[in-house]
């Protein structure tokens, strides 16, 4: 990672504080509940870090995206809902920096998520598209009143209930194909979530997901003029790729540290004896090498050079390179976590113990099945055929 | 670009773009994809113009931009054929 300036090191330093004192106090707890983390998101308030990625010229911290990843690994060494909330965050918050084009209300929108720490989830998945964000049902539909309207069946809203803002996929028109997408923003008080159905699940539990109904009523300039199709290649999907995989590399991480401190202590118990797990950990540290490398490859290839390369950003090769990246960290993070439990073992097993590493492997699992990979797998070999370089 | 290299892009869109519209309602500057081309349609359309004029695109042609109109596709393959008509992707790769 590169050496960031002053203010960036001030904030991984402050996320990490958080990391360490709020998040990973209550990991257990909001695992347990399935509740949402709110005392650490609270304390990311606090710190200013929800504007963190907000341009220095709305008032934000204009962090650069290897600090926005930095802190989403801190995060995830700690407690895997409160980072994924975070990376889901900053990824609207990215997205819409990036695209926004000048246009007042966004700008005007982003001065208050930085005032306010505004919370932003999003809507883009929904039920009848099997799983294919590319392509809408619910439609920006015109209102006699001369604002816009929607209603979608959104069949998974990470905390949709605690966000205050709400980023959606429409389509651009009652009229139009369904791939003919825009974004539209809706704040509190413009959008009501009815739930469909709780969320009880195996892991990634506090991020609170469950489905909804969304209908909303909102101005024509609450939608992002950019076609989604541009937004979606140049930075919603690479941007969610490459943030979503830090926070696996840090639940990964930390399950690799437990199993290495849980060698630690059975070594000092009887010095000078044989410790066969030792050789399994060397396993479970190859597979983390291989994982952190591809992690930071990929961060470092969304802009080469500082160069923030767009027409290459909407090349197949580019799709392709982010796909592989979030088919590589979603085998390879669970992975490290079930060669960390199978080196702890039993007292790894058990949910009471320093060395836990149950929760970091359900937690893990979920990364397969956030866009599914066999999609990914389906999509990437379509794009093989055509796809000149490896 | 002469009348038949589009002739032959129309020919190429109607058999492998699948799109839900007859090909001849569209003008050479509408946005195939806003009228129904999906991702995986393209693909195949790629592969097929390739196989029809004789052409590779390189990767930094492979984007939505280069295959989103006959007139785009018609500038990408008078390119690539040396007629120097320049395509609409501003380099990248």
């Amino acid at each position: 990672m590169s050496v960031p300036v002053d203010s960036e090191q001030a904030l991984i330093d402050a996320v990490r504080a958080i990391a360490d004192e709020v998040a990973a106090t209550a990991a257990d707890d909001v695992d347990r509940e399935a509740r949402f983390p709110i005392e650490a998101i609270d304390a990311l308030r606090g710190a200013g870090a929800l504007s963190a990625a907000v341009p220095e010229a709305l008032g934000g911290g204009g962090a650069t995206l290897q600090t926005i990843a930095r802190c989403c690994f801190e995060l995830g060494r700690r407690c895997s809902s409160t980072a994924m909330v975070f990376a889901m965050h900053q990824i609207q918050v990215l997205t819409i920096a990036r695209h926004l084009d000048g246009a007042p209300w966004f700008e005007g929108y982003l001065r208050e998520v930085h005032q306010e720490q505004r919370l932003i989830a999003s809507a883009t998945s929904e039920v009848g598209t099997g799983g294919d964000m590319s392509r809408s049902i619910a439609a920006a539909t015109p209102e006699p009143d001369g604002e816009l309207s929607f209603e979608k069946q959104a069949p998974t809203v990470s905390y949709g209930a605690y966000a205050d803002d709400l980023l959606t996929t429409l389509r651009r028109t009652p009229e139009s194909e369904p791939g003919d997408q825009v974004l539209a923003l809706t704040k509190s008080g413009q959008a009501e979530l009815e739930p469909a159905g709780a969320w009880d699940t195996l892991g990634m539990r506090g991020t609170c997901s469950p489905g909804f109904v969304v209908r909303a009523r909102f101005a024509p300039e609450q939608v992002l003029a950019a076609p989604f199709a541009e937004v979606m290649n140049q930075s919603m999907v690479p941007l969610s790729h490459i943030l979503w995989s830090h926070v696996w590399l840090g639940i990964a991480t930390d399950a690799f540290e437990r199993a290495r401190a849980f060698l630690r202590a059975s070594a000092r118990r009887r010095p000078g004896e044989p410790l066969p797990a030792a050789a399994r950990l060397s396993h479970v540290m190859a597979e983390l090498t291989l994982l952190r490398g591809e992690v930071s490859q990929a961060l470092h290839d969304f802009q080469v050079d500082d160069v923030d390369d767009r027409a290459r950003l909407m090349t197949m090769a580019s799709v392709l390179r982010f796909n592989n990246l979030k088919l590589a960290a979603s085998e390879h993070a669970p992975g490290v976590c079930a060669g960390a439990l199978e080196v702890v073992g039993i007292v790894g097993y058990r949910n009471d113990t320093p060395y836990s590493v149950g929760r970091h492997l359900r937690d893990a699992l979920s990364a397969r099945l956030m866009v599914a990979n066999e999609r990914l797998h389906a999509t990437d070999a379509a794009l093989l055929l055509i796809a000149k370089e490896p | 670009m002469s009348a038949d290299t589009r002739t032959v892009i129309r020919s190429v869109l109607r058999e492998h773009a699948r799109l839900p519209v007859d090909i001849d309602t569209l003008d050479d500057d509408t946005d195939l994809f806003a009228a129904g081309m999906t991702s995986h349609a393209s693909v195949n359309l790629m592969l097929a113009l390739e196989d029809a004029f004789d052409i590779e695109f390189p990767d930094r042609m492979l984007t939505r931009g280069v295959f989103d109109s006959v007139s785009a596709i018609a500038s990408a393959i008078a390119e690539l054929s040396g007629d120097g008509e320049p395509s609409a992707t501003g380099g990248g790769a």
